[in-house]
């Protein structure tokens, strides 16, 4: 056995005795402690630097031990976004005291953190947004809202992006702020999405202060601290890509149209055809995908192949087991819960993470190489743009 | 489960690309697809098998061949896919030879597979496509003769050894008794042999007609098993040519819209030309995916075959097809013309898609093999 494979096998022998014994839906409390025994076992941030609280092992070591998390249900979503995407992005541009106040209590499980980009007038092209931080003595005042936060009601920190300079064009006058989330001029509200549960959050900034040794990167330099964000927001840590389980799998459906008996219906037959062909294709991509990782091969943009492929799946797997198992699943007992609910799920997947049609773009444009769209905005001062609320008194 | 390629395929990969680069260009794939009597270049057929080795990639060493798998047969086929090489390797390499194998018939394999392995001998086989009627078998002296139609072989002008799957007439009930395989020789008497006109001009088929034309018998009198594993391997080497078509057919149209202008702009910035082309990119990747992985369960897990076959073919007919028309249709007003090569993609992808039987079919014996029949 190599030293890899016997530190996987440490991993998992040390995740079955620790995930003994957990409720089915951890709460906050305990998903703190949990967090706390994996840093104290040397699994939190094992490939992040000793110095601020990682254990400064090779991504190796980060495989074997996502390989052995993969079969357990670890309560770790809520420190998902600042494990995956905020930790990343203040080890690559935090400056020291950043790093040496940060990253240790996030690994820790002490701090949680969210991650504020995206505005009611910014989707898709968050590089709009409207959200303004000025000068204000030692440091900076910020105004304005943001939305499809995850985790923000339990967050301690955010990192926000601003507009610190409307005159530049839209790329070149926004900065990154670490925010403390229990300012009291932060209200975070809840949203509730289609599926009548709230998985996002709106937040407003009144007179938010922050002070100047919280901005990450530089000042105006926010869009390439952003772009850092959103580049670790596809390399997953594992920590939230642990056991799940698709509502309309083709095992699923199939097994359920089986114990209805339509399987008897070559029509039947024929659409879960279609749910296995599509399914299976995406699995075997991304086993391919894995491979080629492990090979060398990086992914780079072709990761946005997946993303669409999954939304795809996802939207298609609902539909087809709704078809197939008729209008139980549309007005149900409760037998048909779980499909009622991937129905209004799905749309989500096709949305977050940016939409199918951005997919298209970054395929188009990054893994075929196609010229890219004339952009008209792109080197206006932000003030002279139709963008947010800003639409009605632009030029 | 293994979905990339060993470092020795993609060397085969590189060396046939190369070699059909030189030897297969557009200008004489047409060339041979528009001269009546044509079917293939000898020449190069000569040094596929003697320089190359291809012919018998996937025949055991103690029948002639080099003994590696059927992995190696859907390298060259992913390149003859993608160069639209006319050439009877399908029919001979992966038809006839799997078919010969799958027998188990060790005096026949000894006697047909070293001619076929060294290239020396170009054989065929009709595989029996649901629907079709196949011939029939009477027992006659030492042998068998068989009777009535073929509806349709690959290349068998070319062919110097033909094989059938035929009835065998003394055990038929209702005209569906077990199928057996025969073996022909095409001078043999009583064998009328007819051209068909086909969609795809560099694959050409033809309508046997057996009248107490002499055969040999090959294997067991029910073939059944050996019939369905030779179908499932050619059903992953089509798979392969499809993928290797369908990546040409991508890479010509991506190519094509980075350089015409219309409106000021090229027509690859375009959302409504881009994100199709996008969608391609996607299919592209699924169909590599599943012709990785059949080709490796052909070798490496024969349980999982009939499923990854059947798969196989029921996503990549459609997806070939749906890229090579897309491409066509990206292409505008050019792909429609006969000097464009669009439109000899577009026939072998639809071709492809009904060589081993319609789309339904795959998609029935999916559904059968994933127990979904009831």
């Amino acid at each position: 056995m190599t030293d890899i494979e016997e530190y996987g096998r440490r991993a998992r022998a040390w995740l079955e005795t620790a995930t003994a014994g957990l409720p089915g839906e951890p709460g906050l409390q305990q998903a703190r402690e949990f967090m706390a025994r994996l840093y104290d076992a040397g699994y939190s941030g094992i490939t992040w630097p000793e110095e601020y609280g990682g254990q400064g092992l090779s991504v190796a070591e980060e495989r074997a031990f996502q390989q052995a998390a993969k079969d357990f249900a670890l309560p770790v979503g809520v420190f998902g976004i600042g494990l995956g995407m905020c930790g990343p992005t203040l080890l690559s541009l935090g400056t020291e005291e950043q790093k040496r106040r940060y990253i240790r209590p996030l690994l820790r499980g002490e701090e949680i953190w969210c991650q504020l980009f995206s505005e009611p007038g910014a989707g898709s092209d968050v590089a709009s947004l409207q959200t303004r931080a000025v000068p204000d003595g030692d440091g900076w005042l910020i105004n304005g809202q943001k939305v499809w936060t995850s985790v923000a009601r339990q967050a301690d920190y955010g990192l926000l992006i601003a507009r610190t300079d409307p005159d530049a064009p839209k790329h070149r006058g926004i900065t990154m702020f670490i925010v403390d989330m229990h300012h009291p001029g932060v209200t975070v509200r809840p949203l509730r999405d289609m599926t009548g549960e709230s998985h996002f959050n709106e937040i407003f900034f009144d007179d938010v202060e922050v002070p100047a040794d919280q901005v990450v990167g530089g000042v105006h330099d926010g869009w390439n601290a952003a772009v850092t964000t959103l580049l670790h927001e596809r390399v997953s840590i594992g920590m939230g890509a642990t056991r799940t389980e698709r509502p309309a799998s083709f095992a699923g459906v199939s097994r359920r149209a089986a114990e209805r008996g339509l399987t008897a219906d070559a029509a039947v037959r024929d659409r879960l055809v279609d749910l296995y062909l599509r399914e299976r294709a995406f699995d075997l991509l991304n086993a391919r995908m894995a491979q080629e990782v492990k090979a060398g091969i990086a992914p780079g943009a072709r990761g946005s192949v997946i993303k669409l492929l999954l939304a795809d799946l996802t939207l298609f797997g609902a539909d087809v087991a709704a078809e197939i198992l008729g209008p139980d699943v549309v007005a149900h007992d409760g037998a048909d819960a779980a499909l009622a609910r991937a129905l209004s799920w799905a749309p989500g997947m096709a949305l977050g993470g940016g939409t199918n049609e951005i997919m298209r773009n970054i395929i188009g444009d990054r893994v075929l190489g196609l010229p890219r769209e004339p952009q008209v905005d792109r080197d206006v001062p932000f003030r002279e743009l139709r963008v947010g609320t800003q639409k009605e008194t632009g030029k | 489960m293994r979905l990339i390629r060993t470092d020795e395929q993609r060397e085969l990969a590189d060396a046939t690309r190369a070699f059909l680069a030189g030897t297969s260009p557009m200008a004489r794939v047409r060339e041979i697809a528009e001269t009546p009597g044509v079917c293939h270049d000898p020449d190069v057929w000569r040094r596929m098998a003697g320089e190359l080795g291809l012919t018998g990639l996937a025949v055991p060493e103690e029948y002639g061949g080099a003994g590696f798998g059927h992995g190696e047969v859907a390298v060259v086929m992913e390149e003859l896919g993608a160069a639209l090489t006319p050439t009877p390797y399908l029919a001979s390499v992966v038809l006839a030879a799997n078919v010969l194998l799958a027998l188990d018939d060790e005096a026949a394999a000894k006697d047909l597979l070293p001619g076929i392995a060294n290239g020396s001998v170009i054989a065929t086989f009709a595989p029996p496509v649901p629907g079709d009627r196949m011939p029939g078998a009477r027992a006659h002296g030492d042998g068998h003769t068989l009777e009535g139609p073929v509806p349709r072989v690959l290349h068998a002008a070319d062919a110097d050894l033909i094989l059938v799957a035929a009835t065998l007439a003394d055990e038929v009930e209702d005209g569906s008794g077990p199928l057996a395989v025969f073996a022909v020789d095409p001078a043999a008497p009583g064998l009328t042999r007819t051209e068909l006109t086909t969609l795809d001009l560099t694959r050409p088929q033809y309508r046997l007609e057996f009248d107490g034309t002499p055969a040999r018998l090959v294997g067991p009198s029910d073939a059944g098993p050996a019939l369905e594993r030779a179908m499932d391997l050619a059903a992953v080497a089509l798979a392969a040519e499809q993928l290797g078509g369908m990546r040409r057919c991508l890479d010509t149209i991506v190519e094509y819209a980075k350089l015409r202008v219309q409106f000021g702009r090229y027509v690859g910035s375009f959302q409504g030309v881009k994100h199709r082309l996008a969608d391609m990119h996607c299919t592209l990747e699924q169909a590599e995916s599943i012709v990785r992985y059949a080709a490796w369960a052909a070798d490496e897990a024969p349980e999982e075959l009939p499923v990854a076959a059947a798969l196989a073919q029921s996503f990549m007919g459609r997806a070939y097809f749906q890229v090579a028309k897309d491409s066509l249709l990206l292409h505008g007003g050019i792909g429609f013309t006969w000097e464009h090569d669009a439109h000899l993609y577009y026939k072998r992808a639809k071709s492809d898609e009904l060589l081993l039987g319609a789309p339904r079919h795959h998609r029935a014996r999916l559904a059968e093999r994933l127990g979904l029949v009831t």
